[in-house]
Order: C-alpha cells, then structure tokens, then sequence
C-alpha cells in the first residue's frame, strides 16, 4: 500500500464568500482564522495534485472576474473522480479489441482516464517551475492531447458540482455564476422575473435536503 | 436451466410500454402477467437525493449499464463497425420505468401523413423526388385510427398543452398543423420561462404560429382515469436524465406502478436479463433469462410482449433467429431494417444582453413552431422533403454541462479570456432548436455484431447509420430560419448550426431511435402487423418505437404508448377470445 499523501492549503485560500463591489467587481471574502486544511489524496501524490492544481488553475484561473480553479478546490474533485469507478472505467464498455476509430465512432483507447493522467503528468514535468506565460504555452503545445481535454472538462466539472463531490468548495463556483444549485421549487419564480437577475442564495444538496447524500459508487 | 412455473403473458421490459401493457391486462383481464426488467427497482421516494448533475446528468445514473452491453456503429457496409464505448448520442434507460424516468415529457402526436408518407409524397411530387435509396413505408395505421388512442395515452399521463385543431376547428395559441383532435389537453399549458416567451414574442412577430410544447411534466395537480394523482411541476430544473422527485412528470413509476401495485395478477421481477424468445413451429414457447444469481431460467408463458426498447427488441429477435434478418443488399428480410434517429440540433445559439435566469424550467416547459413541420409548407423547389420543428426549451440548465459557451469571436477555450466571455454568457446563452424527420434508407439498418460481445458473450446490435443530403439540407435550412428568430428576439452574437456532416456517437442528439421491427400493412415489408402481433409467431407482440417505419420528427413516446393501447384493446376484446391473427 502506498504512502498516504495529503494535500495541505490555508483554509482561506478556498471557499468564502462572493460580494461584488460597486462597479461589479467580484471580490472573495475568504473564511475567516488562519488554520489550513489537510486533505487526505486518495489518487494523487502531493507532488501531483499540485502539479494538476496547477494545470487547472491556468485552464480556469483566478483572477480580476473572480476565483477560479484553486478557490473550489478542482484538484480534489478530480482526485477523488480517478480514485472511485470512474477512474477505474467502470462506466465505459472496455472489451477488446480495441482498434483504431473515425473520430464520429467516440474514444477507442484502451487507457482509463486514471491512465491517462499519469500519462499527462508526465507530459507536464517540470510545470510548476514555469511562469504564467510558459505555462500556458506548454498546455497549448498538448492541447489536442486526451489529457487535456479530459483535464478541461474535469476543470469545469470541479468548479461546478455539488461540494459533496469534493470541487466547488464554499459553493464558490456557483457564486461566481449566480447558480442556486438544487431547490425545490421554482414554480412561483419562473415568469416573476422576465429580463432581470433572479439570484436566490446557494445551497449544496444535503444543505437542502438536511442530510448528507453519498455519491453514486462511492465505496464506503 | 431451470424450469419456472408457466404464466399466461410475460413481458420483457419494464419501461412506457411494457408495464402500460401489464396494468391493460391486470387490471382488465385475469391472467398472470410477469414483466421481466433486468435494472433494479425505483420508487418515486430515490429521486428526491437525485438533483445531482455529477451523479445523474454526466455519469448518467439512471441508463443502462454501458460496461455490461452496448452497441457497435458504423457509417456504412464498407466501414468496419466499432463499440460505442461511452454514451454520446442517444441515452438507454434501465430498471423499472425505463427511459420513461428520465425522459423530458415531450409528448407529441405524429401529424395525420406522417403515418401515410410514401404515399402522400408521391401524390404530391412524384416518386422522382423521393431520395434514391430510401426505404420509406406507410404505417399500415392511420391517425384517425390512432387519434383514441392518442386521446387515452393523454389523459393517462395528464399531458398539458393547448389544442390547435379541435374535430377540424384551428385555434389560435395551439399547433394549428396538428391533426383534428376528439378533445382539448388534459391540463393547460405550462408557464413560460423568459427564453420560450421571447421565441413565442418574436417568431409571432415574424407570422409564424407558436405554441406551448405538450408537456408530461404537467401544469397543475390531476387525476387520471385510473385514479392516480399527480402534482403540478415545479420548475425545479432536474428532469431530462432525472427522475421527478414531487412526480408531476408522468413517469411509469408514478403513473402505472399505483395501479399495478393493486393487482396480485401482475408480478415485476428485476435483474432479470433476457437473452432468447423461445420459439418452435411458429408458436412463442416463453423466454430464457439469467437472473441476478447469474442462474439461466426458462419463463414458459401463453403470450410474449417485447417492450425492451428499440434496439433491444431488434436485437432479442435476432438472437433467437425470430424471422428473416433484414439484408440491405439484396433487400430481402425485415428484422433490423429502417434504423432512423432524429434529426436534433442546436439551430442557433444565441447571445443576450439579458439575464435569462436559465437554471428555472422543465423538460418540456416551451414553445415550438411547426410552420416548417412536414408538408405544411411545399418542398417544390427545396433540395429536401419533410421538416420538422423549431422550438426552444427551457429545462433547466446546469453548470457543469452548460458552462463554456462562447460566441464565435471568442477564439479560446480556457485561460483569462475564455472564462471572462463564459462568465459573461453563462446565463445569457439561448438555444434555438430544431427536431426533424429522418427518413429511412436502405443502407441504415440493425444487425449483429460478428465481433463484440456482452457480458453473457451475445452478439452486440450493429448499427449502420449515417446522414443522407436530405437531413444534412434540411438542418441547414432549419437553422438559417432559427438565425432569422434568434435575431428577432434580439440576440446581439448568434452561431448557427455548424451543419451534420456524418452520423456522430458522441454528440447528443435524442434517445429517439427508431425502427428494426417495423409496423406495415404486408408481411414482406414489415416484422409486425398493425397491431404490433408478429406476422409469423402469432402469439408473440413487440412494442414500443422500433415499430416506427421511419421518424416524423417529433418525440416518439407518446405514439408508441397510443399504438400499445391498441395492441392491448386488441388483445384483450379479440385475441384472447379467438387466439391467431388479429388481421
């Protein structure tokens, strides 16, 4: 068994809350205290979840319309996704053979997405080293690669899902884009609001439903 | 294998059609009935934790377990075919309900020459202008035949909307191209979320006629006549790949279970995955199933029922060489033949100044037009036939699936600037769609695989599928007409329809697949007679939308819960008095 890794960030450094100034600017107040949070990796090593931290946060980053990828705590998501089932592609037909396809027949590849991120990690050694700029021009450079497209939609994914999930932490992503998440009803709302923003406060589905939910396949 | 006690009817497949067949003969008729669903169990109470886009909208919950079977695809014979190794263009459910629990609940009625189209297209352009390999055929049915049954399957499900044709009189705020109806929707129309007023708004503006989509996710609290109530909807936003958790979705768990539940005649048993029909000297002898111990079971039963989807009853007839498998060489055979899906595209994406509050919706809570649907505008100097309609839907959308799209101008996919124009759009994109007919061709067509297999080691289905001129021109006409709305509603950016190229397994179109065990008038053009009975094996029925000819455009569940209350009246008041051919 390998040596469990944990990766370790200031508590302040995700979740909190969303406030837009005057001009429309969004701001992140951060949780308040000074404490840091360790958070046990199930996939990755320490060294790896930053590196796809990394990766992640220049796909989604954090900047002047608001926090990005490390706010929400995308890595987690995505370490948690490639420890369960479907890291193992147990929601994929993976009988052989496996022959090259037409890109309309989908993706032929024997590689589970669990490896096809070791693949990618190897294709971003060293990434951490890099400034901003070559950063970015080292993902151009494997843009059309499986990796990262898998990277790009687990990106997107993380920042978005139910927390429950391990992304979209303090519900930060949904914030950032006025997304209530789950809620009963709506019945009174729908033709209240032609043409304006209805932004009623987020909530995360066991915050709803007063209990926690277990995701789907997750082992105990 | 072992030996189970005979029933009077077993039923493969506990979706619409296969437990709407089970409560017609429980409740109306003695006889034992099983239905065979080889998912598990769901009750109305599981869905309440399912507002999960992770779990339901993206790992897809509630389908059929790809890992365990799927299906192979290909363009044409000269292509080899590969699996489909994860879901793309089409969506099976599983377990009791079926797709029926994740479907959006639009319920259409096909327009009356829909059911006749060989013949109404030649009577009005000729049979020149039909497209050289098609494989067209009338339906054996008429709609005025159907129409009752379209009437029943309505109430049941208590589906909203406004009539546009009531016996012959055209109604303003209806589909005025809509076949005559015997009577006015079982409840009224949905609310209108903000995108489907300004669509309603603008395409009225440019004289078309717009009305609210006839909608399974009902408007307000009914009582079917069976005595079951449902709630009104709730725009909450999770149907389509959801299941209702306050049940104003007609869905068979909360619509035909109730009745089901009372009767001690009609029995479901899950995990049961059926693998053969058994068949000898034209007489359906019952079905061999494994069970969830993986022990194989032979079920003897009087009367057969396929209702496990389109591609599974096409596959079970092949696996147990059940007739003569369709060749599209030598067009000999009917089993597998007329494959059609939907045409389905994004006809325009369109770009607002204005939030459009998109997370509040239904699966059918919108309005369509059906000006460009079938014949109701000529196709004489057009490069193609039929249409279909152009609509938008507000069914609610999620982040994880939604977030992203840019206009054109927008060059980046990730990094500071993408996401900038994402932020900006999220909620200000508007879908302009397009569902329309697919005509069927020779070459499109169902069969076995000779090289993948399921978990059991069967055969996978084969389909060969692709795109003809026809669709590919339609679609671009189609989505030059939703640009002309989209701008009218007062988008600032519009994308159009990038165009259909080749049929593609990993866009989304519909689980609208149709064909493999079609319905018609002859016995050497069709699997099943006009009451869905085997022409050969008389005692055995397949219900459901692989008895479709071809796609006239809409959704199908509607029409093929209509034709399964004609095949159980049928049943029920002449098969079982005299057993053998209903025609």
């Amino acid at each position: 068994m390998r040596r469990r890794h944990f990766l370790t960030v200031a508590a302040s450094s995700v979740g909190g809350l969303l406030v837009y100034s005057l001009d429309g600017k969004p701001q992140r107040i951060p949780a308040a205290g000074s404490s840091t949070i360790r958070v046990p990796l199930r996939f990755f090593t320490e060294p790896e979840a930053r590196v796809i931290a990394a990766a992640a946060a220049r796909i989604f980053p954090s900047d002047e319309t608001g926090p990005g990828a490390n706010e929400a705590g995308v890595v987690i998501y995505i370490d948690r996704q490639l420890a369960g089932p479907y890291g193992r592609d147990r929601y994929r037909y993976t009988q052989p053979p496996f022959e090259e396809g037409l890109p309309e027949q989908g993706y032929q590849g024997r590689a589970t997405p669990r490896e096809i991120y070791r693949e990618g990690l190897r294709l971003l050694r060293g990434f951490r080293d890099l400034g901003a700029a070559a950063q970015d021009s080292r993902l151009h450079s494997i843009e059309n690669t499986v990796f990262f497209q898998l990277l790009r939609t687990h990106t997107i994914e993380g920042m978005f899902c139910d927390p429950m999930h391990g992304g979209n932490a303090g519900l930060i992503g949904w914030q950032l884009i006025g997304f209530p998440g789950p809620r009963m009803s709506y019945a009174e709302d729908v033709e209240r609001y032609y043409g304006r923003a209805y932004r009623p406060k987020p909530q995360s589905l066991e915050q709803i439903l007063g209990r926690p939910v277990k995701p789907f396949g997750e082992e105990p | 294998m072992k030996r189970l006690p005979p029933v009077d009817a077993v039923i493969v497949g506990g979706g619409w059609n296969g437990l709407l067949m089970a409560k017609e003969l429980g409740a109306r008729t003695g006889l034992s009935v099983l239905v065979l669903e080889r998912g598990e169990p769901r009750r109305m109470q599981d869905y309440v934790e399912g507002m999960d886009e992770l779990d339901y909208g993206i790992r897809l919950r509630l389908m059929q377990d790809i890992s365990q079977e799927t299906v192979t695809f290909r363009h044409s014979l000269r292509h080899s075919a590969l699996p489909v190794r994860q879901y793309g263009s089409f969506l099976p459910g599983s377990g009791v309900g079926g797709a029926g629990e994740h479907w959006s609940g639009i319920s259409y009625r096909y327009p009356p020459d829909s059911f006749e189209l060989l013949s109404r297209t030649i009577e009005r352009y000729g049979a020149g202008r039909l497209p050289e390999d098609h494989s067209i055929q009338d339906w054996g049915v008429s709609y005025d035949e159907l129409e009752p049954y379209y009437a029943r399957a309505e109430r049941m499900m208590g589906i909203s909307g406004k009539a546009g044709n009531l016996r012959g009189r055209k109604i303003d705020g209806g589909n005025i191209f809509e076949g005559p109806r015997s009577t006015e929707y079982p409840t009224p129309p949905m609310k209108v979320p903000y995108l489907a007023a300004l669509f309603r708004d603008a395409s009225r503006r440019l004289g078309y006629h717009p009305y609210p989509l006839p909608a399974a996710t009902i408007s307000q609290p009914y009582r079917n006549p069976d005595g079951v109530i449902r709630a009104g909807c709730a725009y909450c936003g999770y149907c389509e790949r959801f299941g209702c958790m306050v049940g104003a979705k007609a869905q068979p768990t909360n619509t035909l279970l109730p009745v089901l539940g009372r009767r001690s005649n009609v029995r479901i048993q899950t995990g049961a995955w059926v693998r053969r029909i058994l068949v000898s000297a034209n007489r359906a002898k019952g079905v061999t199933y494994m069970d969830q111990q993986g022990e194989e079971c032979f079920q003897p039963a009087d009367l057969v029922f396929l209702a496990s989807w389109t591609l599974n009853n096409t596959r079970l007839l092949l696996l147990s060489s059940v007739g003569e498998p369709y060749d599209p060489e030598t067009g000999r055979g009917t089993v597998g033949k007329n494959l059609t899906h939907q045409i389905s595209i994004p006809a325009a994406m369109a770009f607002f100044d204005k939030p459009l509050n998109r997370f509040m919706g239904a699966g059918s809570a919108g309005i369509a037009i059906n000006d460009f649907d079938g014949d109701v505008f000529d196709h004489s100097g057009l490069n193609f036939l039929r249409g279909g309609s152009i609509y938008t839907v507000c069914y609610g959308f999620r982040p994880m699936a939604n977030f992203g799209v840019v206009p054109e101008r927008v060059r980046s996919r990730w990094g500071s600037e993408w996401k900038k124009e994402a932020l900006r759009y999220y909620d200000r994109t508007g879908r302009i769609s397009f569902y329309g007919e697919h005509l069927a061709y020779k070459g499109n067509y169902m069969s076995l695989d000779p090289k993948y297999k399921d978990r059991y080691g069967d055969p996978l289905l084969r389909l060969t599928l692709d795109w003809r001129d026809n669709e590919r021109n339609m679609a671009a006409f189609m989505a030059s007409k939703a640009v002309e709305i989209a701008r009218e509603m007062g988008a600032g950016e519009i994308t159009p329809f990038a165009g259909l190229k080749r049929y593609d397994v990993t866009r989304y179109q519909s689980t609208h697949i149709q064909g493999g065990t079609i319905i018609g008038a002859h016995e050497t053009q069709s699997v099943v007679n006009m009451y869905l009975q085997h022409w050969r094996v008389l005692n055995l029925f397949v219900l459901g939308a692989s008895a479709f000819p071809q796609n006239p455009s809409g959704n199908p569940t509607l029409t093929a819960v209509a034709l399964t209350y004609r095949t159980a009246d049928a049943v029920i008041d002449r098969y079982l008095r005299h057993p053998g051919a209903l025609i």
